[in-house]
């Protein structure tokens, strides 16, 4: 059998460029797709992908090409590198070289990938089986998805580096409806092992939801004091996290650009207190610890690959701390070189309490399920469009009095990181909308004095 | 079943399958899998095999920023045991590894047997046996060489950055070559291949005395063409490049639009993404059964409004098609093994049509699916997806300036830029590249931070005239997500320009409270 191991050694070893770097990744899915109380669709797959980054110098500087290629053998993998070298030779000086990262082995370089498998499935299918009962029971109808995905990558580099990262990923997300559709509700959870998820749990928090949707309240459009539990706050959080390119804010581009030229960081950008950070060792959020690139674009670069991650705080006491940036947007700008980690947490200073807790101090406020289908109006105030989904509820008193229409909102999550009035005390959260791709947040409860629903949505 | 009539082989003059991927023992794998599938009585079983090959071209003021290409080859097997769907996929397709990955399937589908409410069965569909089909194009995009693509947009940003005003460039080519090999259990087996290209440049510049910054981008749509899109007579690229950095320094200086109601005519560039949104999306027959309920969303035409919900005015005549000749979402048969065609889905205002699958289609009590089901790649499973969705010019003469001669206080909105809809597919919100302010039915300078807000059908219920053929133009996406696990999928809207009356504009920058 060739091992990831062996094919990253092989093809660094006939590799005719000057340097080299080779990524073998290697996943392993299992997914269950429900609807209307039943399994809709199912998988159980296996993927492996080489990257061959080849580096040929020249006079004018260090040529690249880059190919990534499902390979499996020795032999797929010798054609490959022949391809990537071939293309670097004929390509003009990379505008980002850099030169490649130094290193050794890691401690676990030699160990095998890790996979999922058919029994976690099984288990979690049989816990599901138990909670389409009692939605049948109960009138109610469950949809949903659930993923364990293991992904194991190993990294080799011809100035000796061997890094290996094993990320187990879970998480799965249900919606809840009475079987004439009237209403929605939504809970969903990130977890590394799906024997974590409590699926009774999930079922419980969804009987509340449709329980508190039974008295349903017109309101029409307006700026309304709102809680956007952690779920929202993720969603907002990360594509303020997705625009933050060093390179892109220096152009001009962004939120984070300076009218006045260069970028805003060392600015007060939000409220002091507020802290946007990532950490790949953060305890349960534990993340890829060094940078990893199969292409490079105006955050990322190909030559950083292995370049250690550390702790960063991208906001720290609401000022602008850093931004997405490699060597090269580091030298093009004059930010620190700090590449993307795959994980965020947004915290605020004394923030205290759960959504309960500030539901139950609240005296008339609306209480935010998830926001969807956000996207961006305008890349200079980040001001994005959404809508809200599964839940919108009227709080009044310190409780649930009744769902509320669905809105279109107009608004900037920075913005709101300078109107918030409250903060909770921030938890693991998993984003509605890109939680799918970016599951490893952790974020606060926020109580927004006034924010904008621009229009009413009739959907339910 | 019996061998039908259906979308033909290739032509001579047509484009030569990737060698590469007819090379492989296509054949002979599918049988592999078909027949272990046999071996477990599996009522229906499915085998692909895929190669899917990108190259995504970065440039950043004329500077390569990345060429890196991707190339992807695995397969899969779909199985339907006692009812129950069982999917598995793995990567190195050798005689071993799709035993060992049908055998996944089956175990799958009885796994997955005992949570399974309703049993599977699948619409009929003829057999379509040893079927060869290639998409349209002249030129593979992986024939040239990278340095001669390279060489065209370095020449285009440099003669951006050198106009006046324009501060920065950035150019992206974005360039698929798909095969997909399909055999079934019941006599299908099809060999495809098709080639899509995405080209994009925007500028980016600034006022600094309003302390304004803003881009403009160009409207050329994405296409199932081949390289010959960037240096044939199919588009006008010099025209339209050398127009972009005057459009830009305009923008910049363009008056914030008055929020309140105008009469729109919306160029076919701006127009296809809210087709896309508010009829593609919504006439999504998973939607409405609910399969995407967690997740995109449902839809407002439900059931009980076929053949009766008024979706829009009587101008309103929309096709499903998998067929028309460049369209990012055509092919000759779906991953249901389904021959492709072009259908009615909505018919003088009215809906009259979804899209489907076989599955859906046996739900429904059709005869047969319209070939909608489709896979992003070879580790996912087929699900319905769009199909090429688009707007019937009128039979008259109408020009886009005989439709801007009809408003007396409007907006004319041209190319897309941001986009957002509900999850039933009611209430939207789009901006534009350009906006331009139309008085007493003569075009005037552009007006900025415009957006249009609205309710699908009484958007659609206030289209008072669509342009003629002349108008009518293919635009699209690359990018159209949905289901989970994600996938993603090419699709290409035609529609003519066209007029509505009384429309909601909002000026985003009062929306941001500034």
């Amino acid at each position: 059998m060739t091992t990831p191991q062996h094919l990253v050694e092989h093809a660094l070893e006939i590799s005719t460029a000057d340097h080299c770097v080779v990524i073998v990744r290697e996943s392993s899915t299992a997914n269950l797709r429900w609807a209307n109380n039943t399994l809709t669709t199912n998988g159980l797959m296996s993927a492996s992908s080489v990257t061959v980054v080849s580096l040929v110098d020249g006079s004018a500087g260090s040529a690249v090409g880059v190919l990534t290629r499902s390979a499996t053998t020795a032999g797929q993998v010798e054609a490959l590198v022949a391809e990537a070298d071939e293309v670097a030779r004929a390509a003009g000086p990379a505008e980002d070289a850099a030169p490649l990262v130094e290193g050794s082995e890691s401690a676990d370089w030699g160990s095998l990938p890790g996979r999922t498998s058919l029994e976690v499935l099984q288990r979690f299918g049989s816990s599901l089986g138990q909670a389409f009962d009692r939605s049948r029971s109960g009138g109610r109808l469950l949809f949903g998805y659930v993923e364990h995905d293991v992904t194991t990558t190993y990294l080799g580099a011809s100035t000796g580096l061997r890094l290996r990262h094993e990320q187990p990923t879970g998480h799965v997300g249900v919606t809840g409806k009475p079987t004439d559709w009237s209403a929605s509700a939504w809970v969903g959870q990130a977890v590394e092992q799906l024997s974590d998820i409590d699926v009774d749990g999930l079922d419980t928090e969804l009987v509340r939801r449709l329980r508190w949707a039974e008295r349903t309240v017109d309101l029409p459009a307006g700026r309304y004091e709102t809680l956007l539990p952690p779920t929202a706050v993720a969603d907002l959080a990360i594509y303020a996290y997705w625009v933050g390119s060093g390179r892109d804010a220096h152009d001009g581009q962004t939120v984070y650009s300076d009218p006045s030229g260069g970028t805003k960081v060392g600015q007060q950008i939000a409220r002091s207190g507020v802290r946007l950070s990532s950490d790949p060792a953060a305890p349960g959020l534990a993340a890829l610890p060094f940078a990893l690139a199969t292409a490079s674009s105006s955050a990322e670069s190909v030559f950083d690959n292995g370049l250690p991650l550390g702790a960063t705080d991208w906001i720290r006491d609401g000022k602008l701390n850093a931004l997405l940036t490699s060597r090269h947007a580091g030298r093009l700008t004059n930010l620190s070189t700090t590449p993307a980690i795959d994980n965020l947490s947004l915290s605020v200073d004394g923030g205290a309490g759960s959504v309960d807790d500030l539901i139950a101090s609240s005296e008339q406020t609306l209480l935010l399920t998830c926001l969807w289908y956000f996207r961006e109006v305008d890349p200079q105030t980040l001001l994005l469009t959404g809508i809200t989904r599964d839940g919108v509820y009227l709080v009044e008193g310190g409780e649930v009095v009744g769902a509320v229409n669905n809105f279109r909102f107009n608004e900037s999550p920075i913005d709101l990181l300078n109107r918030f009035t409250e903060a909770g005390q921030t938890q693991r959260s998993f984003s509605r909308e890109w939680g799918d791709y970016f599951p490893r947040t952790a974020t606060p409860t926020l109580r927004i004095p006034d924010f904008n629903m621009s229009s009413v949505s009739q959907a339910s | 079943m019996p061998s039908h009539p259906a979308p033909s082989n290739p032509a001579p003059s047509k484009p030569e399958i990737d060698p590469e991927f007819q090379a492989l023992p296509l054949a002979k794998l599918a049988q592999t899998a078909l027949n272990r599938a046999r071996d477990f009585e599996a009522e229906h079983a499915d085998f692909r095999i895929e190669r899917l090959r990108t190259q995504r071209l970065t440039l950043r003021d004329g500077g390569l920023l990345d060429a890196s290409e991707d190339d992807t080859l695995g397969f899969c097997v779909r199985v339907i045991v006692d009812g129950a769907w069982g999917f598995a996929a793995g990567v190195g397709p050798t005689t071993d590894a799709v035993v060992r990955v049908t055998e996944q399937a089956i175990s799958v589908a009885r796994a997955a047997r005992p949570i399974v409410a309703e049993r599977i069965e699948l619409a009929d569909e003829p057999a379509y046996a040893d079927r060869v089909w290639v998409s349209d194009y002249e030129v593979d995009p992986f024939s040239v060489p990278v340095a001669e693509k390279v060489g065209l947009l370095q020449q285009w940003s440099r003669d951006l950055l050198a106009a006046n005003g324009v501060d920065h460039v950035s150019a992206v080519v974005r360039q698929v070559r798909e095969n997909k090999f399909y055999a079934d259990t019941h006599g299908t087996s099809t060999l495809q291949q098709r080639v899509r290209i995405d080209p994009e440049l925007e500028v980016y510049g600034a006022d600094s005395k309003r302390g304004v910054i803003d881009s403009m981008r160009t409207t050329a749509p994405p296409a199932g063409r081949g390289w010959e899109y960037l240096t044939g007579a199919v588009h006008d690229w010099a025209g339209e490049l050398a127009e972009l950095p005057e459009l830009l320094a305009e923008k910049l200086a363009a008056p914030s639009v008055d929020a309140g109601r105008y009469d729109l005519v919306i160029h076919p560039s701006n127009l296809w993404l809210t087709i896309h949104e508010s009829i593609g999306h919504a006439t999504e027959l998973d939607r409405v059964l609910g399969y995407e309920a967690n997740y995109a969303g449902t839809s407002f035409a439900k059931l009980a409004g076929l053949g009766n919900l008024q979706y829009g005015s009587r101008h309103l005549n929309v096709t499903g098609d998998r067929t028309v000749t460049h369209g990012l979402a055509s092919i000759g048969y779906d991953d249901d093994g389904v021959a492709t065609q072009e259908w009615d889905l909505i018919k003088d205002g009215v809906l009259v049509g979804y899209q489907t699958d076989r599955r859906m289609a046996k739900m429904m009590g059709w005869d047969r699916s319209n070939g909608c089901a489709y896979a992003d790649s070879p580790g996912h499973v087929p699900i319905q997806r769009m199909a090429n969705v688009s707007i019937r010019p009128s039979p008259d003469p109408t020009s886009t300036s005989d439709l801007i001669a009809q408003v007396d206080d409007g907006l004319y909105v041209v190319g897309d830029r941001s986009w957002s809809i509900d999850m039933q597919r009611y209430n939207f919100q789009f901006t534009g590249q350009r906006f331009f302010e139309i008085k007493n039915g003569e075009l005037r300078g552009q007006v900025r931070d415009a957006a249009y807000q609205g309710t699908t059908t009484e958007f659609w219920g206030a289209m008072d005239a669509v342009g003629g053929e002349e108008t009518w133009m293919l635009n699209g996406a690359f990018n159209c997500g949905k289901a989970q696990p994600g996938q993603v999928a090419a699709v290409s809207h035609g529609c003519p320009s066209a007029l509505f009356r009384d429309i909601s504009i909002l000026n985003t920058t009062a929306e941001g409270g500034r």
